[in-house]
């Protein structure tokens, strides 16, 4: 099963992110162990601890774990919503993957962003602009990465709408009218407008109806094998870890408690959290 | 000299040019650097001024701190030297500096602006001073100040980009008319006070300096001379100015000047005056000259 044996595209490396000022006890009191990742000493959160993992060309990797266990965080810190506060990123598509680019200058991270990575948010409000239209919201994207032909980027919002199944007739409306499940879709087409190596998915299924939800799933399952694009699929429902991912990893309480193929996680879980995660699933 | 000068003799006097001289050297450092980063809106000590902030305090403070004795003083508003925003505000300045003032743009060395460049163009070592109500070309897009500085510091234009996408979705064009969004040396994009669309091209590689001051707003910024200014346009979408084809000023018959639409007050007939008088003026003198010249000959 395990074909990925050429460089990442992305290596994450020791990421750490605190809510708070933090102290000497906060990453001793906090973890797994103890159940918790809000260190008694002084409050601060430690959100995100210590996380290593790659990502491969193609790849679909999982991220698992509870309310509170750092899911979100460790994506909005990828895609610059959140600064980390330690830790060493490098993008292959970026100087080669040579620098670290949580260092690197905030319009050389703003570039990333708009020429390199795509991000879904669980809440349409966050990723499109509700009083602009969704072909707006797609020309956004563009015209941040320096497209300033008008037919050519009516043209690709065109054809990114189509891929995603929303009809043409909403292409000037505001995503205010749209339906959930189309507002998500809309926020597909703008994260792929600029065709990104890397595309974050961050609970995209969440809060839609199980129909809708089947429908979203396809269109992620197709579009990933279509473009061959890698992506970081945020979850905590593993149905949908499951249908979508190669490799899963589970966050427990910041920390990063196992990493493993999706099937053998789900068939033969080893850590403790894990085996409660699988054995809970209805 | 003057009649204020001369009546508070002895007892009070004003400082030249009205403003005290330590709050002239803080406006002109700042001036400096908004030379030094063509486009950049430079924040600056706003200081209270005998008329209302938003009536032009911003180029008053401009026009305050660089004028000399030997300047030549021209005051427009829309285009218009009688008006009574020019008048008021040329009044002061007289009174507090006693120099010499113009309706001819040629001659003039500081020329105050509300909204208008002169049809003429401008020469090295003219500098023209721009009363600017809003310096932000974002707001209309983004109302929080952290934000707008950000943008512009990352070089985030592609909201104010979407705006004009969706102009041209809903109207066939861009509907922006005053202060047309502009790229100043391929860097910062500035609101360029509202001058019509019709100028906007004679603000690019022009010879003179060209100077913006916000009062209200407590902004300074600068289009240095011979720099390039590029209206935001998409390449197939090109940026158009103010159609007057087939139009002619009803004072001097000029053809391609910016016009101002007047209605007659007892014909109520529509007709079309040049917004620059002092270009206006000089036409006229032209066309009674030529006149008088072929009545001689005959």
């Amino acid at each position: 099963m395990i074909a990925h044996k050429r460089e990442p595209v992305l290596s994450v490396r020791g990421l750490s992110k605190m809510y708070g000022k933090g102290c000497p006890s906060c990453q001793t009191l906090t973890g797994p162990e103890f159940n918790n990742n809000v260190c008694p000493v002084c409050s601060s959160i430690l959100a995100l601890h210590d996380i290593s993992f790659d990502l491969y060309e193609g790849e679909i990797l999982g991220i698992v774990g509870e309310s509170g266990s750092g899911k979100s965080s460790l994506v909005q810190c990828l895609y610059f919503d959140q600064d980390a506060t330690s830790g060493e990123v490098y993008l292959a598509h970026y100087n080669e993957g040579k620098d670290n680019v949580l260092n690197i200058p905030a319009s050389k991270k703003r570039y990333l962003r708009n020429h390199l990575m795509g991000m879904v948010y669980q809440n349409p409000v966050l990723g499109l602009k509700l009083n602009i239209s969704s072909g707006g919201n797609i020309a956004e994207k563009l015209l941040a990465a320096d497209l300033y032909i008008y037919e050519e980027i009516r043209e690709r919002g065109k054809k990114l709408l189509e891929k995603t199944e929303i009809p043409m007739y909403y292409m000037d409306e505001i995503p205010k009218k749209l339906s959930g499940g189309m507002q998500q879709r809309v926020q597909i087409a703008k994260a792929l407008a600029n065709n990104p190596p890397l595309l974050l998915l961050d609970e995209v299924t969440t809060g839609l109806d199980v129909s809708v939800q089947a429908r979203v799933l396809d269109l992620i399952k197709a579009l990933q094998q279509e473009l061959q694009i890698s992506m970081i699929v945020v979850s905590h429902d593993l149905g949908v870890i499951r249908l979508l991912t190669n490799r899963t990893l589970v966050l427990k309480n910041g920390r990063l408690v196992e990493v493993g193929l999706t099937d053998q996680i789900m068939e033969d879980p080893q850590h403790a959290y894990s085996q409660l995660l699988v054995h809970s699933m209805l | 000299m003057n009649n204020l000068l001369a009546k508070t003799k002895g007892t009070f006097q004003y400082n030249f040019a009205f403003i005290d001289e330590g709050s002239k050297r803080e406006i002109r450092r700042k001036i400096l650097k908004a030379i030094a980063i063509p486009g950049h809106q430079v924040p600056f000590a706003s200081r209270e001024l005998p008329i209302a902030r938003g009536w032009g305090t911003g180029g008053l403070q401009i026009t305050m701190s660089i004028i000399g004795p030997d300047d030549v003083l021209k005051v427009i508003d829309q285009g218009c030297d009688g008006s009574v925003n020019a008048v008021s505000l040329r009044n002061l300045l007289v009174k507090t500096t006693g120099v010499r003032t113009t309706f001819d743009s040629r001659e003039a060395t500081i020329i105050q602006t509300r909204h208008r460049i002169p049809e003429i163009p401008l020469k090295e070592g003219q500098i023209l001073v721009y009363q600017v109500p809003l310096p932000e070309p974002l707001r209309r897009v983004e109302p929080r100040e952290t934000e707008t500085r950000r943008m512009h510091g990352e070089s985030e234009y592609s909201p104010l980009w979407v705006s004009l996408y969706e102009d041209i979705v809903k109207w066939q064009a861009v509907s922006i008319g005053a202060s047309y969004p502009c790229r100043v040396n391929e860097h910062y994009i500035m609101a360029p006070s509202p001058i019509p669309k019709y100028d906007i091209n004679k603000l690019n590689m022009a010879e003179n300096l060209n100077l913006f001051g916000a009062g209200r707003e407590k902004r300074i910024y600068a289009v240095p001379p011979y720099t390039k200014v590029e209206p935001l346009q998409f390449s197939d979408k090109p940026f158009t100015i103010e159609d007057f084809s087939g139009l002619s000023c009803r004072r001097c018959g000029a053809r391609n000047t910016f016009l101002d639409e007047i209605y007659d007050e007892e014909t109520g007939e529509k007709y079309y005056v040049c917004s620059d008088t002092g270009n206006c003026d000089l036409l006229r003198q032209k066309n009674q000259e030529e006149l008088r010249d072929e009545h001689d000959c005959a």
